[in-house]
């Protein structure tokens, strides 16, 4: 391993020179680890994230990463991950569909917990009947818990969101964990071009003290010393305190965004901000829709995309800005029950343009032409189907 | 910096609530109490919600008068009734999730030991037969396979009591209880055995009868961990609401179950016992001095 010295994020997020590489999404996610001073990371196998927890491991035994571990199961990996940064280290793990869903408990606290912490979250079939394959219906169950959700598109996308993950997590201002989502395999297993800044640097150590919320170490004074713990009663002070608390940690979220600007260029990308009709999508749907939008306008036909990068907080204000003369919207999703076609027709006054799809479920591929039919349809062109046996 | 951490910046002693400044001033920072001394120092932990004649409240209260580093300690529960006790001592008190104590424990010791290589940091694990043994059962498990060091303390009221009555595991065979209608239908699960085959260090099964002897317990198992590993107490703490003990005979229970599947047990590997033996000898060379 070569020597690392520590850097500002500013300089390693937005100044460094970078290299081109050719690595898939299970690299790049080592990849920000290693450049992110991470103290300790814990791993439990399930497919298709085991891969990007093997090269964390990979990092650990070359002197990257400090302490690592494989765990018991997921609900234990992730506990002890908010172990490990109530004690003042910068954690990181991952994990995929099922594996999301057992560790869910934990990590839904952690917000409440105020855990700065990276997940990344390889996204995999969760229903019956057991598939491997990727389906991003798990997102929808983090949405609504606290945490800060990004969802890559791609390699580089997975690189720059987990290593400004780290920074944007631990601001004073957020203080809540982050969740890199990515598609299984589309992007883990697949290999993509990613920009990145040398090895022989990293970011800064946590400092556990420059926080809303100290670490649990017994150094910061005053010692806690709660004769009355006022929460998990029943009483009006402690409904009154966790509703305050929810309110904060909902807060802080908000707060994120301005970081995630700073360090991500926005909440959301724009192709075409003219465009009559919009492709909105997030992940892998987005490099799908860049394509729809990459033929539709060889075609002559005016539509545009909106990549949603940031879930959590969610671009409503940039969305509703941005397709206020938009005559449709269409909303391609790797799952079966939209969760973004429903965030996208609550941030528009009018709702009846977004069209519900296409979407892709049970780990299948996403057709850039299941995209085009519903922008033809947009355009009211008839085209004639050709069926090639 | 432990010691420092307590201590009040001068100027600010009259704007710290009466409580903090009496356990700055008596409480057993710093010092070496010892379990005969209750009443004469400010205690950990004074008012707490548990019931009246409840024995777990009366081993918590021991508990927190054994610690040897009470200014660099840090206490983990779970959902029960342990917990209302423990989140009102002036210990650092994590509550996390249900059952999840000792996997929070292995990430936080873990985090404390690489940030801190040269203090000790003593994390204990105090939670229920519920939260340990049935709930969190695998999280136990794998804190003592993976050798993590720190001490896990089952306050053993063989029976869910924070919600209700409902039969745990180690809940005695044919008790009737909430949610085992016909009586419990298996044997109460040997822990003690468990945590010596899964590899704690040091391992002890005791009734609370002898204050000094709880004491001693805690405080071997609390310095075996810092250096070892895992370390075990089983400790009976009877429930006397859901199993009806008379609040004048919770003591007299607690010896009858002494007489009978709660003998005082003590093992520890070899090393332990040599560290223990030196650590003591000296102690005491220490008081003849």
């Amino acid at each position: 391993m070569p020597e690392q010295r520590v850097v500002e994020p500013e300089y390693l997020l937005l100044e460094a020179p970078r290299e081109r590489k050719f690595i898939t999404g299970s690299q790049a996610f080592a990849e920000a680890v290693k450049r992110a001073n991470v103290d300790v990371a814990i791993a439990y196998p399930i497919t298709p994230q085991s891969e990007t927890m093997h090269l964390v491991g990979d990092l650990y035994a070359q002197g990257y990463v400090k302490d690592y571990y494989r765990a018991e199961e997921e609900y234990g990996a992730m506990s002890a991950i908010a172990g490990a940064v109530r004690g003042g280290a910068r954690a990181f793990s991952a994990t995929s569909g099922p594996g999301l869903l057992r560790g869910l408990e934990a990590i839904v606290s952690w917000p409440g917990h105020r855990i700065p912490a990276v997940l990344g979250v390889m996204t995999r079939v969760v229903n019956a009947p057991l598939s491997i394959q990727p389906d991003n219906v798990e997102i929808a169950y983090l949405l609504h818990s606290g945490l800060i959700v990004l969802h890559a598109e791609n390699q580089q996308d997975v690189f720059d969101f987990t290593l400004a993950g780290f920074v944007i997590s631990e601001k004073v201002d957020v203080y809540l964990p982050v969740v890199v989502a990515t598609e299984g395999f589309f992007v883990t297993h697949a290999k993509g071009y990613v920009d990145l800044p040398p090895e022989d640097m990293k970011l800064p150590p946590r400092d556990p003290y420059k926080a809303p919320v100290p670490p649990t170490d017994c150094e910061i004074p005053p010692a806690r010393i709660q004769r009355d713990a006022p929460v998990q009663k029943s009483n009006f002070m402690s409904y009154l305190i966790h509703a305050v608390w929810q309110q904060e940690v909902w807060s802080a979220n908000k707060r994120a965004a301005k970081w995630i600007k700073h360090y991500l260029g926005g909440l959301i990308e724009v192709v075409n901000p003219d465009a009559e009709v919009f492709i909105v999508a997030s992940g892998c749907a987005a490099a799908q829709g860049r394509e729809a939008q990459r033929y539709a306008t060889m075609e002559g036909l005016n539509v545009g995309l909106v990549k949603v990068k940031s879930l959590r907080p969610f671009p409503t204000d940039e969305i509703r800005e941005v397709l206020k003369n938009a005559k449709a919207v269409i909303v391609p999703e790797h799952n079966i029950v939209g969760w973004l076609a429903k965030e996208v027709k609550a941030s528009i006054p009018n709702s009846g343009i977004v069209v519900d799809g296409p979407r892709v479920y049970g780990g299948m591929t996403l057709p850039v032409e299941l995209i085009m039919d519903e922008i033809y349809k947009a355009f009211g062109i008839k085209k004639e189907k050709k069926t090639v046996v | 910096m432990g010691l420092e951490y307590v201590k009040i910046s001068p100027g600010f002693e009259k704007y710290m609530p009466r409580d903090y400044v009496d356990l700055v001033k008596f409480g057993p920072f710093g010092k070496k109490v010892d379990v005969m001394q209750l009443g004469q120092f400010k205690e950990l932990v004074e008012d707490h919600p548990m019931c009246a004649g409840c024995y777990m409240a009366y081993f918590i209260r021991i508990f927190y008068t054994a610690l040897p580093n009470p200014e660099d300690t840090i206490v983990i529960g779970t959902a029960g009734c342990a917990r209302l006790s423990l989140s009102q001592a002036a210990v650092p008190f994590v509550y996390g999730n249900y059952g999840d104590t000792n996997a929070v424990a292995s990430g936080l010791k873990r985090a404390l030991s690489i940030r801190f290589p040269d203090k000790h940091k003593d994390v204990v694990v105090i939670a229920g037969d519920g939260g340990l043994i049935d709930i969190g059962f695998g999280m136990t498990m794998h804190s003592w396979f993976r050798k993590e060091k720190f001490t896990t303390i089952m306050v053993d009221n063989e029976v869910y009591g924070n919600t209700g009555g409902q039969e745990s595991g180690m809940s005695p065979k044919g008790v009737q209880l909430k949610m085992a209608p016909l009586g419990k239908k298996f044997d109460k699960i040997n822990a003690v055995e468990l945590a010596k085959v899964a590899g704690c260090v040091y391992v002890a099964r005791l009734s609370p009868t002898n204050p000094k002897r709880i004491a001693k317990t805690v405080r071997r198992a609390i310095l075996a961990a810092r250096h070892f590993g895992p370390t075990f107490i089983h400790a009976y703490t009877s429930c006397n609401i859901e199993y009806s003990i008379p609040t004048r005979e919770v003591l007299a229970d607690a010896r009858n179950r002494e007489k009978k599947d709660f003998k005082f047990y003590e093992w520890m590997t070899d090393e332990v016992k040599e560290f223990l033996e030196e650590v003591e000898r000296k102690e005491r060379e220490e008081v003849k001095r």
